[in-house]
């Protein structure tokens, strides 16, 4: 028996090591790259990073991006779901589907669909004031098809992370209790529900957010240069730069993750009361 | 609206309780038929427990009550006036729930406080109200808890002062007692009956436990596929069922085989008057409690004892007739002693009226 408890311990060692390898080294590579200038140790790349044509810019553009597609995405995503517990249960399956498509659809697929569309528009619409529309959408300032773009990709993570906060919370039974004691619909949502689904909330607009910071494809084909592009645009001219980007980008990615899971742990520490 | 004060707590009550009629209650869910009908009166101050199976409409007329579910017809009056239209936040009824419900993100002072908080009360007369009624249910050490570190006799006790925070005209209980312990639920039970009597504060229980609506209300009302089947006070229930529904649903009864001789019945060698009508067709059966029927040893005797169940100062045996009928008859444990199982016994049922009743599959 001992023997056995040694080889488990051993074994769940070896799995510990080479997964922790395999994660570990490519960034720790990536580190050495970015702080080795042939000379020694340097931080020219960070340094050089505010002064680089285009990086705040890209970044400003892109957390703009991403706080406009968190927003939609709850605003879509979270009455959608409580309405569909309170109400019909038998649209949660519909929802699931039609939220998990965007994962059968390739990015390049989809990225080209919305350019069908865009050519499309201005065809068929010219003469009504959605032509506007259309234009407006595009508007390179502030693109909003890539915001909605981003909403149909983060929609599969987003509704995922929601879904599991919502199980762990008796939605109807919460809200039935807030009414009587005499809270009318929308406040019972705002003082009871969503204070329970913080953890969920935090986490989908986590997913949210790193999905944005992250997304290359759509936004380079579509012609807009925001954190990833731009990323990848620098490291055509300065590759130490762009693998610093990077690291940057993966620490503000942990920054988020750590203060997520501060917020969620306050209340866990407590023990519950024997019954 | 006077507001009057308990003595013996301090707390501010709700001013008398209030008058409760359903009328014509009717509630279908698609091809099921929630309540048929229902035509039932609460008084002023009572406890009424609606008892009945699952699905015989208990919670549906209770939720229709408190605004959280829709009826096709029918009326629902509160001091005569009809809440039909009224939202359920309007309807000044206090609710607890079967599960657990207390807003996990709030302290036990914090929920209680909750519907003072929605009517824009202050916040230091809120911490004040609540810890008058935190004192009520016997948790004031508790205020500052989270309902994940309270007991779930603890948390039904907060979720019945956060019900009476906004000092409520009706009171509704959904099977409060049913998620928690056996000891639990009978401390909660006595505390919950206390807190009613003391505060008069019309109150619906529902239950499907028979054995909780007869030591806690004022009156049981028995409900059968969304019918009204009987509403009498426990005594009386229990005594004088008025139907074998009724009968067999409270407590425990079996069924004799007899048959029709005039306008009595013939069962075990006698003739009996029968309370109530008497099937027209059919093979009848008379129903007996066990606590009514006698058992004296006798070596020829026409029942054999099958099976002895110990209940503390009562044995409960279980008797077979020589047609297969099994009875339950109820002894003091010293007589039972006399009749062990394999032996033989003479059957005898008391000189009343017995329950008659069609022969069921």
């Amino acid at each position: 028996m001992a023997s056995l408890m040694s080889r488990i311990r051993w074994g769940r060692g070896a799995v510990l090591l080479i997964a922790g390898a395999y994660f570990l080294v490519p960034m720790v590579c990536s580190i050495i790259f970015s702080v080795d200038d042939n000379t020694g140790f340097s931080l020219n790349a960070y340094t050089g990073l505010l002064s680089a044509p285009g990086f705040l810019d890209s970044l400003t553009f892109t957390l703009e991006l991403a706080a406009v597609t968190v927003v939609v995405m709850l605003l879509l995503l979270v009455p959608a779901l409580i309405a569909v517990r309170l109400g019909s249960q038998r649209l949660r399956t519909v929802i699931e589907i039609v939220c998990s498509l965007p994962l059968v659809v390739p990015v390049v697929a989809l990225t080209a669909g919305i350019i069908g569309v865009l050519r499309w528009g201005p065809d068929y619409l010219h003469d009504t004031p959605f032509f506007q529309t259309i234009v407006a959408i595009q508007n390179p300032s502030f693109p909003v098809v890539l915001v909605l773009a981003y909403v149909l990709m983060s929609l599969p993570l987003a509704y995922r992370a929601l879904d599991a906060g919502l199980r762990g919370v008796d939605v109807r039974t919460l809200v039935e209790a807030a009414r009587s004691c005499g809270s009318n619909w929308p406040r019972a949502v705002i003082t009871v529900v969503l204070p329970n689904l913080r953890g969920a909330l935090l986490n989908a607009t986590f997913i949210t957010l790193a999905l944005v910071l992250g997304e290359f494809t759509t936004s380079s084909i579509l012609g807009y240069q925001p954190f990833a592009v731009w990323i990848y645009e620098a490291g055509k001219n300065d590759g130490q730069m762009s693998v610093a980007v990077s690291v940057l980008s993966l620490v503000i990615a942990w920054v988020l993750l750590l203060a997520l899971s501060a917020a969620g742990r306050e209340r866990r520490g407590r023990k519950p009361a024997r019954p | 609206m006077t507001t009057v004060t308990a003595p013996a707590s301090g707390v501010a009550l709700a001013p008398g309780g209030a008058t409760v009629e359903f009328r014509s209650l009717r509630r279908q869910f698609g091809a099921t038929t929630a309540l048929d009908g229902l035509d039932l009166t609460v008084h002023p101050g009572e406890l009424l427990a609606l008892l009945g199976p699952s699905g015989c409409g208990k919670t549906t007329a209770l939720r229709i009550l408190a605004g959280f579910e829709k009826h096709d017809s029918g009326q629902v009056l509160v001091d005569g006036e009809d809440i039909t239209k009224i939202p359920a936040h309007k309807r000044d009824a206090g609710m607890v729930f079967q599960s657990y419900s207390l807003f996990p993100h709030l302290s036990a002072a914090d929920n209680v406080s909750f519907g003072l908080r929605m009517r824009g009360t202050g916040k230091a007369q809120r911490r004040k109200r609540a810890l008058e009624l935190l004192e009520l249910v016997g948790l004031p050490q508790h205020a500052d808890r989270y309902p994940h570190q309270m007991s779930g006799g603890q948390q039904q006790r907060i979720a019945l002062a956060r019900a009476l925070a906004l000092q409520p005209r009706v009171l509704l209980l959904d099977e409060p007692l049913s998620a928690l312990d056996a000891k639990v639920r009978l401390n909660l039970r006595d505390e919950i009956r206390r807190l009613q009597q003391e505060l008069g504060i019309t109150t619906l229980f529902v239950t499907h436990d028979q054995e909780e609506a007869l030591s806690m209300a004022d009156r049981v009302a028995v409900l059968r596929a969304g019918r009204l089947e009987q509403c009498a006070t426990p005594q009386e229930l229990y005594a004088r069922p008025a139907t074998a529904f009724v009968a067999e649903f409270v407590g425990t009864m079996s069924r004799i085989p007899c048959e029709r001789v005039g306008n009595g019945v013939a069962v075990l060698g006698r003739q009996f008057p029968v309370d109530g009508a008497i099937p027209a067709d059919g093979e009848l059966h008379v129903l007996v409690r066990p606590e009514n029927v006698g058992l004296t040893p006798g070596e020829h005797g026409e029942a054999l004892v099958v099976g002895a169940s110990f209940l503390g100062s009562v044995t409960r045996l279980t008797v077979r007739l020589s047609d297969g009928t099994e009875v339950k008859v109820d002894l003091p444990t010293e007589a039972a002693a006399a009749l062990p199982v394999g032996g033989t016994a003479h059957l005898t049922l008391p000189d009343r009226p017995v329950l008659v009743d069609r022969r069921t599959a």
